[in-house]
């Protein structure tokens, strides 16, 4: 149960080894121990990643998980949720690439719009009918600014981001009466694995920070959050720049 | 559903039985979830809601089956709420014996969370004056529970036991004898805390049936912990000014305002609650003894308001009462210090000496201390509140689960040292785990 003041018990994160993902996992286990799931394909991170929250007093349960394959998705939600019930649960898998790659190679696009969108979809799908059961819990999804309003250098992903967007935005609405509370988090720029040797954006920020707005986002059951919240200022104008204005933004 | 804090909502089925076979039916129907039994919703945290289960709301079952005015015993569903019981009692010249600082609170709510009054230094807590109660049981039967008989162990588990041991559908309560509905107060308004502490130990507090202290948690230095103490007792006809002489068993209990759900977070803040204290102190007289004054004016001054939690907004608030043993003065000092000079800020603050506590292993009261602050919640406040958890539990103390709406199982288990005996009765009763609550899950308690 998340209590009065928002310490959850239990976080189930799926893309165990994201670096905005176990940051959040951090930022709630050093305020209070919790029972942690983490979902990833294994590996040494995986398992390095069970370590660091081990230290920090957590419980942590490792469960095989891939995005692709979407077959097993009710599986393993059904296996997370087997230990009891999951207070938080964050969507944060997600893959960057190579945009003049993604647009140009009908594969690459394809397994991104796969990881980012349909998987996120699958997911989502399985964790509300578990929530609904539940009659609780908050699920965390990780959209990007780039949702918003996509850019040549980085349309792609943002297109997958926007369609995770939406959905999480409806689903937002349709498990409110069930009494699941959805926090659509919309980053700018972090630095993390993702992101490693790309120049950063304007505002750019680190998974620390984005953790912390996360978790105050959860206690406070705050449905969109832009991460640092600047952003949030800066999207809501280049939204509506003309598109010949817009073309000329460098970056 | 939420508490009356307004804070963790989860959502539930509820249903609304009308008899005793209606709970029955609820209880072995019950799903994977389990169900709880839920009163008039007065407890803070999360006890009486039971996230994607079902939630039994009692007061449906609501019938006063009689009142003996000779010997004071009174048979009454669970489902009463003690405002109707004193409504009802009042002209045979009875009281309730143990009251909380609301009368919205059902008889299944008082013997579940074995609540206690300003009197409890005399009279102990609510158990301590239950004859028998039917409770409906895990397996659908109904048990007739004493506080002797064969089931004891049962009875005192179900007092403070929080639902979880079965539904208290029906109670044989005894009620006190008394000549008027008003109480002859003293009051005395304390520089600090430490006058408070002394005019509480000097053997006085005995003379008063009822006593507590409302004390400031803003101030710092010299007036650390000032207070304004009153203490009464029950009014004979002969103490009663002549006017209401004829009429000493009117109960005066208006409600003045109820407050609609428009205000914002954050106006209980430092600056308005700093301004409503200094008020509440000055409006106080510095020494005034033998006053006459109901029940509204000298117990239940928040019962003139409905839904007064509103006035903390949407992200509502927590209430924190704690006990601490005597001799734990310092722990005392050090923790009203600690909320004085923190930004988180409290206006109805209450303070008041235990009595003995009973024999339920889940029972708050115990002889000692116990202080109660309302924190609106902000951020930070959850560290804030672990730091008091340590403070508290370093002196022997606890807290109390009525109140209760985010410490760890952790802290609940080393401030009750029964509750795996309670764990073990409750299992015994309860093997499936039918009944079943937020808290139950959030505390580990079952």
């Amino acid at each position: 149960m998340i209590d009065a003041v928002g310490n959850p018990q239990s976080i189930l994160l799926l893309g165990g080894t994201s670096d905005i993902g176990l940051a959040v996992v951090e930022a709630f286990a050093s305020d209070r121990p919790l029972r942690v799931v983490l979902a990833g394909r294994p590996s040494e991170r995986l398992d390095a990643a069970k370590a660091r929250l081990e230290k920090l007093r957590c419980g942590v349960e490792v469960l095989p998980f891939d995005a692709k394959d979407f077959e097993s998705h009710a599986d393993v939600i059904s296996k997370a949720f087997a230990g009891g019930d999951i207070d938080v649960s964050i969507v944060a898998f997600g893959l960057l690439g190579d945009n003049e790659k993604a647009w140009t190679d009908a594969a690459t696009a394809v397994e991104m719009a796969q990881v980012n969108y349909t998987a996120a979809v699958s997911v989502g799908v399985a964790l509300a009918e578990r929530l609904r059961q539940q009659g609780h819990g908050s699920v965390v999804a990780f959209s990007s600014v780039a949702a918003e309003r996509a850019r040549r250098s980085n349309f792609v992903y943002g297109s997958t981001k926007a369609g995770l967007d939406a959905f999480y935005y409806g689903l937002t609405e349709a498990l409110r009466p069930h009494g699941v509370h959805v926090t659509i988090v919309r980053p700018g720029f972090v630095h993390s694995k993702m992101t490693e040797g790309m120049s950063p954006a304007p505002l750019s920020t680190t998974p620390e920070a984005v953790a912390a707005v996360v978790v105050d986002a959860v206690r406070k059951r705050r449905e969109l959050v832009w991460a640092p919240a600047p952003v949030r200022v800066l999207m809501s104008v280049l939204r509506h720049l003309p598109r010949a204005v817009f073309r000329r933004i460098p970056g | 559903m939420r508490g009356w804090g307004r804070t963790a909502p989860t959502m539930a089925r509820v249903l609304t039985p009308r008899s005793i076979e209606d709970v029955v039916a609820a209880v072995t129907t019950a799903g994977r979830r389990g169900v709880i039994a839920r009163g008039l919703g007065r407890s803070y945290g999360d006890p009486a809601q039971n996230a994607g289960g079902t939630v039994l709301d009692m007061t449906g079952l609501a019938t006063i089956h009689s009142i003996d005015a000779d010997t004071g015993i009174v048979i009454l569903d669970g489902g009463v709420s003690l405002d109707t019981l004193m409504r009802r009692a009042l002209p045979f010249g009875l009281w309730v014996p143990v009251l909380p600082g609301t009368r919205q609170v059902t008889i299944g709510g008082a013997i579940g969370t074995d609540v206690h009054g300003k009197n409890h230094h005399t009279k102990g807590s609510f158990g301590n004056h239950v004859l028998s109660m039917d409770v409906v049981m895990a397996d659908g039967t109904v048990r007739t529970l004493t506080p002797d008989g064969a089931e004891s162990e049962l009875f005192w588990a179900t007092v403070g036991g929080m639902g979880l041991t079965g539904v208290i559908v029906r109670a044989t309560v005894q009620l006190h004898r008394t000549e008027s509905a008003y109480f002859v107060v003293d009051t005395d308004r304390t520089a600090d805390l430490d006058e408070l502490l002394a005019l509480l130990t000097d053997g006085s507090d005995d003379s008063y049936g009822y006593s507590a202290a409302w004390f400031d948690t803003t101030t710092t230095g010299a007036q650390l912990g000032r207070s304004v103490l009153t203490r009464g007792s029950l009014a004979t006809v002969d103490q009663l000014p002549a006017k209401l002489r004829s009429d000493p068993l009117k109960f005066e209990a208006p409600q003045l305002l109820s407050f609609p759900d428009v205000f914002p977070n954050g106006l209980a803040n430092r600056v308005t609650l700093r301004a409503f204290s200094e008020l509440w102190y000055r409006k106080a007289p510095k020494r005034k003894h033998g006053s006459v004054q109901n029940i509204t004016a000298f117990y239940q001054v928040l019962d003139l308001f409905g839904d007064w939690n509103r006035i903390f907004g949407s992200r509502g608030f927590l209430q924190y009462q704690f006990v601490v043993p005597l001799g734990e003065e310092p722990t005392i000092r050090r923790i009203v210090e600690k909320i004085a000079q923190s930004p988180y800020v409290s206006g109805l603050n209450v303070f008041k000496r235990f009595g003995e506590g009973n024999a339920a292993p889940l029972s708050f009261p115990r002889p000692g201390w116990t202080i109660t602050v309302d924190f609106p919640i902000t951020r930070g406040l959850h560290r804030f509140c672990d730091e008091l958890d340590e403070l508290v539990l370093g002196a022997g103390g606890r807290l109390y689960l009525a109140k209760e709406s985010r410490a760890s199982a952790e802290t609940i288990r080393r401030g009750y040292p029964r509750i795996d005996e309670w764990r073990k009765i409750r299992e015994t009763a309860d093997p499936e785990g039918v009944f079943a609550s937020d808290m139950s899950r959030r505390l580990e308690l079952t």
